[in-house]
């Protein structure tokens, strides 16, 4: 089955590069949708070769009727999905690909004999493996986002000594698979190997909490992506090879760097919960004293500033309300003030999430500052309008140790003038934990769904 | 290709692999993770490589990887590329902005 024919070996050369050049576009904006169609060329092209050129080639119509019913409901669900749901379509999409890959590999062990180099044995049991802990982690990730289960951290006291002897048993099974393949009767140590894979990955994800679970999905991500390239050599097939690593290495690096953003470590991400460093995360509505405001008194505010910034966040997209604010900023840059987007990197539910959300209300990606280009601003700034975000302006990530987001970077609205928050209620944001700004003098808050605050906000501001 | 062949090219994919993106703003990380996502999709490939040549249960196994890998690749690039239509610059945006943002 190695008996790949020259010709095939260069096409799938291209594909490789092609891949790459996928990548290199999809880092920047004027290239990204060119890189990303470049991308899905390759692997047309490259899923097509093997009926050219595979001498035992049985099952093509069942085959071909697999690939129409994956089609089918891979390009309705993509079509389908909200912006607001991306992070729970891009966790499914991961998982049924890791899935795939622990599937190739069992029934690829069960064609090796026992002659099988130790190597190729290995790198089999690894996808098998970690295939199915990207499926399982990223099934779980899944019903965390999409509120079929709680966001919190789940833990139980024997979770670590559980998650560390399911680790160990998959790596002896492991070993006892590389030294001899066919032990255990047809595919059962295949199997038995998948199935702990499960519940490693189940394991893995359940004590991560809502704010982080974005990062898990990065890193699943980059597991299905190095699952893929071992497949690639179990298979002989260098494209595989090719692809999974650079999806592995980039994912890793991406995962790295958003974690940076957080100001956390990926070991502190998915093992923080199990130290019982987060437990400030009370979750209950307070009864402190607020300041409110109508949306009259908002709209004077904003309709006399010079300097406004917008801190949005997933709630303003849960209320569909970015297109309404679109509207707002639009009226307030005819009355002559300045007025730009603040985006925290992990706004949303996913770093990079409200780019895509804002990019859907048709806000031009200029408008759009980050973080670190913005901070400095905010001292300057007359009227800071938080809407739906909480999290991200939380000034406990600077003064209170023990904070589950201690250490995060967020914006200084702290530092402006005035601040305006859009609320639906005083329940606390993603990371369960009460924000001090919304107690502080200088803010108002205007209660109401984000949608409806921002119509009348729209409104009290045009009549002004 | 040997041992050290394969090897070559692993390690060299992971130099290439971090290169490319190292650049990237996190305007973008969304579309990024999703398009790599598609990317490993191509698994498609390996499984009709296997499943060409099996019969019974593993005919079965095999046909399912390969909906599951098929649903990865193709809904990866299509929710990739819907994404990236609406990153929009700002002249031309506001003048031709359809309904198509909107769609949900």
């Amino acid at each position: 089955m190695n008996g790949v024919p020259t010709w095939a070996e260069l096409l799938y050369l291209v594909c490789a590069v092609c891949f790459i050049l996928a990548l290199k576009g999809l880092s920047g904006p004027k290239t990204a949708r060119a890189g990303n169609l470049i991308g899905a060329g390759a692997a047309v092209v490259a899923c097509s070769l093997p009926f050219f050129y595979l001498e035992r080639l049985d099952n093509v119509t069942p085959m071909l009727a697999a690939v129409a019913v994956g089609t089918a409901i891979g390009v309705v669900g993509a079509r389908r999905v909200t912006m607001t749901q991306m992070p729970q379509m891009v966790a499914l999409f991961n998982g049924v690909g890791g899935g795939a890959a622990a599937l190739v590999a069992l029934l690829e062990l069960g064609e090796v004999g026992g002659g099988a180099p130790w190597f190729n044995l290995a790198a089999t049991a690894f996808t098998i493996a970690v295939g199915s802990i990207s499926f399982a982690g990223s099934a779980v990730t899944f019903a965390k986002l999409q509120d079929l289960m709680t966001s919190r951290p789940v833990t139980f006291g024997g979770l670590p000594v559980l998650f560390v002897v399911v680790a160990v048993a998959t790596v002896v099974l492991s070993v006892v698979v590389v030294r001899d393949p066919s032990a255990g009767p047809g595919a059962s140590l295949g199997i038995a190997i998948g199935l702990l894979g499960l519940l490693l990955g189940v394991l893995l994800v359940l004590p991560v909490g809502g704010a982080d679970v974005p990062i898990v999905i990065s890193l699943l991500n980059a597991f299905t992506g190095l699952t893929v390239a071992a497949g690639g050599y179990v298979l002989g097939n260098t494209l595989l090879l090719v692809a999974g690593t650079l999806v592995g290495a980039s994912g890793t690096f991406l995962t790295l760097l958003m974690a940076g953003a957080m100001g956390r470590s990926v070991a502190n991400i998915l093992f923080g919960a199990l130290k019982g460093g987060s437990t400030l995360g009370g979750g209950e509505a307070s009864d402190r004293p607020v300041r409110t405001a109508t949306a009259e008194d908002a709209a004077i505010m904003l309709a006399y500033a010079d300097r406004v910034i917008i801190v949005p966040g997933y709630g303003l997209a849960v209320a569909q309300a970015q297109h309404t604010l679109r509207e707002l900023v639009d009226v307030l840059n005819e009355r002559g003030a300045k007025v730009d987007y603040a985006i925290h990197p992990v706004a949303g539910r996913m770093p990079g999430h409200m780019n895509v959300l804002l990019a859907e209300a048709q806000v031009p990606y200029e408008e759009l500052k980050e973080m670190e280009n913005i901070n400095s601003e905010f001292a300057g700034a007359d009227v800071v309008l938080v809407v739906g975000a909480n999290d991200v302006v939380n000034p406990a990530a600077k003064t209170t140790p023990g904070a589950p987001i201690y250490g995060m970077p967020i914006l200084h609205a702290d530092e402006a003038k005035q601040v305006i928050f859009m609320k639906r209620s005083m329940r606390p944001g993603f990371a369960g934990i009460e924000n001090e700004l919304l107690f502080d003098e200088k803010t108002a808050l205007l209660f109401g769904d984000a949608k409806e605050s921002m119509g009348k906000l729209l409104n009290a501001v045009k009549a002004l | 290709m040997n041992e050290i062949a394969w090897l070559t090219v692993f390690v060299l994919s992971v130099f290439v692999g971090i290169e490319v993106i190292s650049k990237v703003s996190s305007t973008l990380h969304t579309p990024l993770m999703s398009g790599a996502n598609a990317i490993h999709g191509v698994i498609l490939l390996g499984a009709i490589i296997v499943t060409a040549h099996t019969e019974g249960v593993g005919l079965v196994v095999g046909l399912i990887a390969i909906v599951l890998a098929t649903i990865n690749m193709v809904g990866g690039f299509v929710v990739t590329d819907r994404m990236l239509q609406m990153f929009t610059r700002r002249a031309p945006a506001r003048s031709t902005s359809g309904s198509k943002g909107g769609r949900r």
